[in-house]
């Protein structure tokens, strides 16, 4: 495995519950979530449909299994985990991998 | 009859019935040929007994529940003479004698007060009935009360100011509304019945029982099966005695049914029924030719009517025969529908089997309070009657399955068990669905397979079925959507995969239960973590029902992107602001500060459709900084991003206009003042014009005020859009205070039941029974909901503020306004503006190409 830059990002309570922020991570704007069990996720901030740094700001909920985020632009759901857009199979957004230490966000690279 | 001659018709009382009497022979022409003279013994014209309850929250007391608020016809032919008593029918002189004191009879009537006798060639008796007092030992005493007039209230509302508890004698319709009322003036309330339940005259033992589950919950002590003894107390009630009990109270209502007012037709020696009423026939003739009996006191073929409806057709008939028409009255329907203290009530044709063989299917659901049941024909194949307690939902296709003898389906039970929609009504092409507008199911098929329709609204305007009565709208959509079930396009009401309920539904959930926050709600009422169907709608109900700052904690990310951020997003990623500028006016200062924070922020500004100015191209980061430049110079958010009130339009009105006959741009922005802020299912856009000319395009927005010589038109359901509607009349010439109770009912009722995303003309047409519905609950208040809307507007009103200056003042909500969590003074890299015509524009952030392999 080659090695890993993680970045810290912010304090895990400055991410609200079932809310996101949007990070600076080598440059590159991501979106960072907390889904309501507590679990964080990172994924590319830019939405493919419109090309604005927005995903950050979308609603976070589920769909099925999936937990997801929706675009505030057109409304397309994200899968977090995979970043696969669930409302057309060949879009995707790239995904980052992340930790929590000491109760800081840290997000590493893409997945 | 005499031709050539004015007959001279007189009326014996101005109550509900013998108003609409006087209504109908202006409108028909029959004052053409005749004068009338109205006398009602009452100090004030007619009123809305009906709705007599919301006398207690009404602004303008007995005015607002006035039919005739002026107090005059607008026919000199027709007079009317209030506070006056008709003490005695001569029929052989043709002559009636009234009383009246000095101050009634004015210049009406020559003799200055005391005793006047008036010819007649028709009599028509509109006496009403009176509440029946039961011989009770001690009923005369200060403290107790009937209800049936304004003065009864008035009497009632004072005795309660030093009362404590209240008992209502008699558990039926009235005794219960009577209960309400005790309850709303705040007494501790007991109702007394002597049947075994309530309502008896309606309700059979289980349904009684599920009502007093309801009642009990709001308060009320229920006593049943149980006779009043005595009335306690010396002059004044201390208490009373029941067989087994005494509750001590210091005031009484007696509602134990109602007798017919017919003494001066039994002094005048004309027929009576049996059981009490001036027998008359079919034409509502009695048993002497010049005299008619309609309303309550009247029993056309031995049987009397309390309701209302039946007395209105009456006067119809009688007009109708003084014309020589061909009208008459062969009994009415007494199903009857209503929201008893909050609760759906609803009783319809032969609801206790009394039909010979008749079979009874009942679902119970105690815990929910609900109780239903049907009763059908011996061979099972025709619905004959009914009772729905706690969910009344399928009333409207019940009843018209009872008049119209469609046969049932094989399971009729399938139509009172829970979440019924999929209901086969087997029903044959051709039965008649809507019976106003002879519309068959073959007639609705086609529209929907043919002509392309997909909703009630979209087969309402093709086929007119359901646009006049409404109550064949249920089976209309049952019908639409069976056709699509049966295709394979699925359907469903439910809001999105985590809610089966329809917002209308979740709001009332999150009312009755109180619930604060979307965990408790989807815990309990549905599945999942949401998503951004159902969150903003949440969100959307919860700013509804509280008036709690829309980022709070609790609702904060629930909101979509545009409430979250306090503006409208644009296609960069960046917002626009937009203060408010109520009704269009602004003085040079202010717009110098709109002008003055474009430039310095380097903002495209441009004129909206909304009399307004529209700040674009802000960065996220900046909103605040911008806002406080704004606020501080005394503007506030315009609300252009939230589904709540925009703008309300106003034309320049009578200020400056030659033509204007009100003030609109007043009255605008003291609209736009009074629902800023108001969230709804979709946003909402009024306008005030100050003729009929229209200069404010009024009649396209939600709700629009069109000035008139005497005060206000109110219009409603009007919208731009794809789909662009004109709004239509609601209430005419109303004054300015009217004018804002029926706005504050109209908006609130549409926010409380209205789908998501549903503009008022959509949620108008999909309402069963359409704009006259929407007239029956806010004019006529006929749900007697009138107050408690207002109140609840009030609350809004008293709770707004300003979403921009709260945020500012809140560090907790700021935080949400950095570029990047971790570099906060680092602006967003793909935002890049060029420039047009002198300001910026967004330059296309270079697309990641769609559907490229990730
Ligand atoms: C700015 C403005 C256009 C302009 O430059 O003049 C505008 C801009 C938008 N309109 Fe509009 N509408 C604007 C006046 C109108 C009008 C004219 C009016 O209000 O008199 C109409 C027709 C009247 C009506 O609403 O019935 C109008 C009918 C719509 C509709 C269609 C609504 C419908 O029921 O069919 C939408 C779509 C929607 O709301 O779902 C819409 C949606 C929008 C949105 C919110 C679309 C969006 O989600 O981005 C636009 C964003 C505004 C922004 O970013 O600030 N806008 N829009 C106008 C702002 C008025 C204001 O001061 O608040
Ligand atoms: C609280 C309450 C709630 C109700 N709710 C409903 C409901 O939900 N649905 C429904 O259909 N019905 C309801 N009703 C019944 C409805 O109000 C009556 O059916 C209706 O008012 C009857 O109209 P009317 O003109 O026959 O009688 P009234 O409205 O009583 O008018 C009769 C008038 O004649 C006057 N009068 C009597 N004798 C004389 C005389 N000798 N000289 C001069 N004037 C005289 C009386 O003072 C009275 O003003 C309700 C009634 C009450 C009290
Ligand atoms: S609507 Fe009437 S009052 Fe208003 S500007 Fe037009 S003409 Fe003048
Ligand atoms: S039955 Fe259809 S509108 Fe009356």
């Amino acid at each position: 495995m080659t090695s890993l830059t993680w970045t810290a990002v912010c304090p895990l309570d400055a991410i609200p519950l079932e809310g996101g922020v949007a990070a600076l991570v080598d440059g590159s704007a991501v979106a960072v979530f907390r889904t309501h069990d507590g679990a964080v996720f990172a994924i590319g901030n830019v939405d493919p449909f419109s090309g604005a740094s927005v995903l950050s700001r979308g609603i976070v909920g589920n769909r099925g299994d999936a937990p997801v985020v929706s675009s505030p632009m057109y409304k397309q759901a994200f899968d977090l985990r995979t970043g696969q857009c669930l409302d057309d199979d060949s879009v995707r957004v790239p995904t980052y991998e992340v930790s929590v230490v000491d109760g800081v966000v840290h997000v590493g690279g893409a997945g | 009859m005499v031709t050539g001659k004015r007959q001279r018709i007189v009326v014996v009382g101005h109550g509900m019935v013998g108003h609409r009497f006087a209504q109908a022979a202006v409108e028909r022409g029959l004052t053409e040929t005749h004068d009338v003279l109205v006398v009602g013994e009452e100090p004030r014209a007619a009123y809305d007994r009906v709705a007599l309850t919301s006398w207690f929250g009404h602004p303008d007391g007995a005015e607002g529940l006035s039919l005739l608020p002026g107090g005059e016809y607008d026919d000199p032919r027709v007079r009317l003479v209030l506070d006056s008593v008709v003490t005695e029918v001569d029929r052989d002189a043709r002559t009636v004698t009234v009383v009246s004191p000095p101050s009634a009879a004015g210049d009406l009537l020559a003799d200055p007060g005391a005793v006047t006798v008036h010819e007649y060639d028709v009599l028509v008796l509109a006496t009403g009935a009176a509440p029946f007092v039961p011989p009770v030992e001690g009923r005369g005493k200060a403290g107790c009360f009937v209800y049936r007039t304004i003065e009864d209230l008035e009497a009632i509302r004072t005795a309660s100011e030093t009362a404590t508890s209240g008992v209502v004698i008699g558990g039926g319709l009235l005794g219960l509304e009577a209960a309400n009322a005790l309850v709303q003036l705040g007494l501790d309330t007991h109702v007394v019945e002597m049947a075994p339940r309530l309502m008896p005259v309606q309700l059979d033992a289980a349904a009684g029982s599920t009502l007093v589950r309801h009642v009990e919950r709001l308060g009320v002590k229920v006593h049943t099966g149980v006779v009043t003894e005595e009335i306690l107390g010396d002059e004044q009630v201390t208490g009373v005695r029941l067989a087994d009990r005494e509750i001590e109270t210091q005031v009484v209502v007696f509602s134990a049914g109602i007798r017919p007012r017919d003494a001066l037709a039994r002094e005048c020696d004309l027929e009576v029924a049996p059981r009490g009423g001036v027998l008359v026939d079919e034409q509502c003739r009695t048993s002497d030719p010049h005299v008619f009996a309609i309303g309550e006191c009247a029993a056309p073929g031995g049987t009397m009517y309390g309701l209302v409806a039946p007395g209105y057709a009456m006067a119809e008939v009688v007009v109708d025969a003084l014309l020589d028409g061909p009208g008459t009255f062969t009994g009415a329907d007494m199903s009857t529908k209503l929201k008893l203290l909050g609760v759906d009530v609803a009783s319809f044709g032969d609801a206790f089997a009394a039909t010979d063989g008749a079979l009874e299917l009942t679902y119970s659901d105690a815990v929910a309070g609900i109780y239903k049941k049907l009763v059908v024909s011996e061979d099972g194949t025709r619905l004959l009657g009914g009772i729905l307690v706690g969910d009344a939902s399928a009333y409207g296709v019940l009843r018209p399955m009872v008049s119209s003898g469609i046969a049932l389906p094989d399971n009729p039970e399938q139509l009172i068990l829970p979440a019924s929609s999929g209901v086969q009504l087997g029903m044959p092409d051709e039965a008649q669905v809507c019976s106003c507008n002879d519309v068959t199911k073959a007639d609705i098929l086609h529209a929907v397979a043919e002509q392309g329709c997909e909703d009630v609204a979209a087969v309402k305007q093709c086929t007119r079925a359901g646009s006049t009565c409404g109550s064949c709208v249920a089976t209309v959509k049952n019908i639409i959507e069976d056709h699509f079930a049966s295709v394979g396009k699925v359907v469903d009401k439910g809001l999105c995969e985590h809610f089966r309920l329809t917002r209308q539904e979740l709001f009332d959930v999150v009312a009755v239960h109180g619930y604060r926050r979307f965990d408790d709600i989807v815990e309990a009422h549905g599945t999942g973590r949401g998503c951004d169907i159902c969150k903003p709608a949440i969100a959307s109900i919860l700013a509804s029902q509280t008036s709690t700052h829309i980022l709070e904690p609790a609702t904060a990310e629930l909101q979509d992107t545009n409430d979250k951020y306090l503006g409208n997003i644009q296609r960069n990623g960046t917002y626009s602001v937009v203060p408010r500028i109520p009704g269009g006016e602004i003085t040079p200062e202010k717009l110098i500060v709109i002008g003055e924070v474009a430039r310095d922020f380097g903002l495209y500004t441009k004129i909206t459709g909304g009399q307004r100015i529209d700040l674009f191209g802000a960065r996220m980061e900046q909103l605040p900084v911008i806002w406080k430049r704004l606020v501080d110079a005394g503007f506030e958010s315009g609300h252009a991003y939230g589904k709540s009130l925009r703008t309300v339009k106003s034309c320049v009105g009578s200020t400056w206009c030659r033509y204007g006959v009100q003030d609109s741009v007043g009255l605008a922005i003291a609209l736009e003042l009074r629902y800023r802020g108001l969230r709804s299912p979709h946003k909402l856009k009024g306008g005030v014009s100050g003729c009929a000319r229209e200069c404010a395009e009024a009649r396209g927005k939600d709700f629009g005020v069109i000035a008139t010589e005497k005060g206000w038109n109110l219009y409603v359901g009007g919208n731009g859009g794809a789909t662009p509607a004109h709004a239509r009349l609601l209430a005419g010439d109303l004054d300015t205070a009217t004018l804002v109770a029926y706005l504050d009912r109209f908006l609130m009722y549409y926010v409380r039941t209205a789908d998501r995303l549903q503009r008022t003309s959509t949620w108008i047409d999909q309402l069963e029974g359409g704009l006259d519905r929407v007239r029956e609950v806010v004019v006529e208040d006929s749900l007697g909901l009138g107050a408690e809307l207002e109140a609840e507007m009030a609350r809004h009103v008293g709770g707004y503020e300003d979403e921009w200056r709260a945020t500012l003042e809140d560090p907790s909500k700021l935080e949400r306004f950095v570029s990047f969590v971790n570099a906060p003074g680092t602006p967003d890299p793909t935002i890049a503006f060029t420039t047009e015509r002198d300001q910026i524009q967004p330059i296309a952030p270079a697309l990641i190409p769609v559907g490229a392999p990730a």
